[in-house]
């Protein structure tokens, strides 16, 4: 018994850990996110039947899946807290940074998880040919990075607001239009076989974007959180 | 030593004025009784204390050889029960006690904790989840959590609500060993309550009133 | 004040007949779709710096300054777009064509949406104005990745539309140039003069509301 001194990372890591086991138990933004996904993907590749795609069209409608299913699943993190009135537990044990750092992690994990599902998927049910692999998973996984790190603080907005609805995908949209836009050519190129060199501003303008926004959210959480 | 201040503390929502020029110091191990009629404030200053909420004016001032500011270091230092306060349903009562152990950096082994659900009179429920338990068992459990940290401070709204006889004398110990420890702030209607508080304020006068 | 505010907008109006006649009298719609589009910026920047304000600072006046000046930029925009896409369908064929221009200002438009959606969904007052502050300032952010990010949209579809843009910025004679001033000085006037009215009578209102929820 007693005080052990933790880290704040090992703090991060408990509140990450408890949103995990809970989601593991009940699996609400699972099952949302992956049906969701699979539903679109479908119905995508159904609609478009022998009909072929260039590339292009290939990775935009690629982002577009991933970009809706997020809207889908990705706001639960913050909106289950206000539901089940739990947000004034945490609230008395954890910092806001420790919070958004948490919840920032989970949904990354969520959207990776979502992402190993689908990518396989997508290349199967759309022929979808990647030539530059590695580029393709650079850019997937930093794009992904960046929309969980602007994401995760409009989902803790909506959270707040008595009517939910589309409001997540309605305020995500235009912040994430920068990152969509970016990282379909990005995609677009890893698909033609363009080498990294080629692919490098794209991911520059990700890996900016990123940061910038990290930060942003970082700091401007307190003011979300905080009544 | 350990003391509590609030400075000319307000709150109103929107134009609604909940209550305004609250001030009061408590020091050591004295404690308080807030009382006053049902929408009074009683619980809205509760939260204002435990950092929950911020007031429309004034300060809550938290003194510990110097004054501190720093929000960390206060919620060290406090901690709250209410009616409202909820753990997580879809988690046993262990992973919930495991968890606001290991998010506040404390150290406690399962069978620690196993004790602590013992000595609550939760015995041989620590695997059960939080959504199977009864309001009583759920406000017991509250107590484990407030007590981990064995708080200089400790903030208990309508702390006898959903307790039977047991729960209640359970309450008291818990009452008495707080005020060996430090602070004791207590929001109540129930009459017994008022015998725990040395202070007593009463919202419902225009301001407030002090009752020594 | 007003007075001089009227009066530059009435002669803006006047004054524009004379001057333009290079494409056609649809053209003239430049002298007012560029200035409200640049309205639609400044009620921007000011929508974002009032939210710093308010967050750094918490008096509600902030706050009603950052939502009129957005209701405000909403408004511009809307005027802005519909205004570009009738020029564009003049001068290219067509009523939209994704121009880095055009796409700025639909951009605009969709985050002054967003904005207001979002406020319209909160109903506790202190609540509605640091959420929405949060947001204006994150939208703010993104802005500057779209100065890099939009062109290269607009690259892959239309490569020669640029030059006809900048063609037509730089051949401006002085008396068109006056009159394009003007107009541009006449809209953002225009715009300080609304919104002062505006945050007036809000305010006014306030107070009212106020007397009469305690008497």
């Amino acid at each position: 018994m007693g005080t052990k001194s933790s880290t704040w990372t090992s703090r991060v890591l408990a509140l990450f850990l408890k949103d995990f086991k809970s989601e593991l138990r009940t699996r609400y933004s699972l099952n949302a996110l992956v049906m969701f996904a699979v539903i679109t993907l479908t119905v995508v590749s159904f609609s478009i039947g022998m009909f072929s795609l260039s590339s292009k069209v290939k990775s935009s409608l690629f982002w577009i899946v991933i970009f809706f299913s997020a809207m889908s699943g990705l706001a639960q993190v913050f909106i289950k807290e206000e539901e089940a009135k739990t947000s004034t537990l945490l609230k008395l044990v954890a910092s806001a940074e420790a919070i958004f750092a948490g919840k920032l992690l989970y949904n990354l994990v969520l959207l990776l998880f979502l992402e190993i599902i689908i990518v396989p998927l997508f290349i199967i049910m759309l022929g979808f040919s990647i030539l530059n692999f590695w580029l393709f998973l650079c850019v997937l996984v930093l794009g992904s990075l960046g929309l969980v790190c602007s994401t995760t603080i409009i989902a803790a907005i909506v959270a707040k607001a008595s009517v939910k609805g589309a409001l997540f995908a309605v305020l995500s949209f235009p912040i994430l239009l920068p990152l969509l836009v970016t990282v379909i050519s990005g995609t677009n190129l890893a698909s033609e076989g363009a080498s990294f060199s080629q692919g490098l501003r794209d991911l520059q303008i990700l890996f900016s974007y990123t940061v910038v926004m990290f930060v942003a959210s970082f700091m401007l959480f307190d003011f979300v959180w905080e009544e | 030593m350990i003391s509590l201040e609030a400075k000319n503390l307000a709150k109103s929502f929107g134009f609604r004025k909940v209550f305004e020029g609250i001030n009061f110091s408590l020091r050591g191990k004295e404690s308080l009784v807030i009382t006053g009629k049902n929408g009074s404030g009683k619980s809205t200053l509760l939260k204002i204390l435990a950092g929950l909420l911020r007031p429309s004016k004034g300060e809550v001032n938290i003194n510990l050889e110097s004054q501190i500011k720093n929000r960390g270091e206060r919620r060290k230092l406090i901690s709250f029960v209410a009616p409202d306060l909820s753990l997580y349903d879809e988690l046993t009562a262990l992973e919930n006690l495991e968890f606001l152990a290991n998010v506040q950096g404390l150290d406690f082994k399962p069978d620690e904790l196993n004790k602590k659900l013992d000595e609550v009179g939760l015995k041989g429920r620590g695997e059960d989840r939080v959504s199977s338990y009864s309001s009583g068992m759920k406000q017991r459990l509250k107590y484990i959590f407030a007590l981990l940290s064995e708080p200089q401070i400790l903030l208990l709204d309508e702390p006898g609500s959903n307790l039977d006889e047991p729960g209640l004398f359970l309450l008291d110990n818990i009452i008495a060993e707080q005020k060996k420890r430090g602070i004791l702030v207590l929001a109540t209607n129930d009459k017994r309550e008022i015998k725990y508080g040395d202070k007593i304020l009463n919202l419902d006068q225009q301001g407030f009133s002090f009752i020594s | 004040m007003t007075g001089l505010l009227i009066g530059t907008v009435v002669v803006l109006v006047f004054l524009m007949p004379p001057p333009q006649k290079e494409l056609g009298d649809i053209s003239r719609i430049f002298f007012f779709h560029v200035p409200v589009a640049w309205v639609t910026v400044l009620a921007f920047l000011v929508a974002m710096v009032n939210s710093i304000l308010y967050l750094s600072r918490k008096d509600p006046v902030y706050d009603l300054q950052a939502a009129i000046s957005s209701q405000l930029g909403f408004l511009f925009a809307i005027l802005a777009t519909v205004s570009g896409a009738i020029f564009a369908k003049n001068a290219w064929g067509s009523y939209w064509n994704w121009d880095p221009r055009e796409t700025s200002v639909f951009i605009l438009l969709l985050i002054y949406g967003a904005y207001l959606a979002l406020r319209s969904a909160i109903e506790a007052e202190d609540r509605k104005a640091n959420l929405s502050a949060v947001y204006s300032i994150l939208a703010f952010i993104t802005v500057p990745f779209l100065v890099f990010v939009v062109p290269r949209v607009f690259q892959s579809l239309h490569p020669t539309d640029s030059i006809v843009n900048s063609q037509i910025k730089i051949q401006m004679p002085p008396l068109v140039l006056l009159v394009f001033l003007s107009s541009l000085l006449g809209f953002s006037l225009l715009f300080v003069w609304i919104y002062n009215l505006e945050v007036k009578l809000n305010i006014l209102y306030k107070k009212a509301k106020e007397i009469h929820s305690v008497g």
